[in-house]
């Protein structure tokens, strides 16, 4: 159990370290990147709440994020191309 | 078991961290693509599969497998494309970068290649 928690530490984190590239970022697409970070931690945090209580119907939630994660991306390059392909 | 899904799972975080100061810290947006994108994809699976293990479930084991699976069938072509949108945004090159071996491709008024 101490090292979920420790990954959960980790992973949070992360998601802080990558907000701040989000509100520094130069540019649209640093941003994009940095949001890409900060769902890929939310998707682990997921993951790792579900291991430490038990849950097994976070696992649900882990499968549809991880689904339907990249379309925010996708629609966040179609923003920093400015509507062109 | 257990031990190791434990040690899979602080792998793991520990390369989601990594992934978050690759971001922080590396010059332009194609290298922090480039951390973003592998190391916490590797991150990802890594703790998927260290709770697919410590989960006493077999139908959620399977979900987490299957998440993985997704993880790497998405995780490129996220990255493919917001790195051919900043190119096609102008967005700078690092300045000690070297070669540009795109280096007029973005300017093409009509470009075959759609996203």
């Amino acid at each position: 159990m101490i090292f979920v928690n420790i990954g959960l530490v980790l992973v949070v984190a992360a998601f802080a370290i990558s907000l701040l590239r989000v509100v520094l970022g130069p540019s649209l697409a640093d941003r994009a990147v940095a949001v890409d970070v900060c769902f890929f931690s939310v998707v682990a945090v997921f993951a790792l709440l579900a291991a430490r209580n038990e849950l097994a119907a976070f696992a649900d939630a882990v499968l549809i994020a991880s689904l339907v994660g990249f379309l925010a991306t996708v629609s966040l390059a179609r923003l920093v191309s400015r509507g062109r392909r | 078991m257990t031990p190791i899904a434990q040690v899979l799972v602080c792998v793991g975080a520990l390369l989601i961290a990594l992934a978050a100061v690759g971001v922080l810290r590396l010059p332009d947006v194609y290298l922090r693509m480039h951390a973003a994108t592998k190391a916490a994809s590797l991150g990802i699976a890594f703790i998927l599969s260290g709770a697919a293990i410590l989960l006493d479930d077999g139908v959620a084991s399977v979900k987490l497998f299957v998440a993985i699976v997704f993880q790497f069938a998405t995780a490129p072509v996220a990255a493919h494309v917001i790195g051919r949108a900043a190119y096609k945004g102008g967005v700078n090159l690092w300045k000690d970068n070297r070669y540009d071996e795109l280096e007029g491709a973005a300017t093409e008024p009509d470009d075959p290649v759609t996203l």
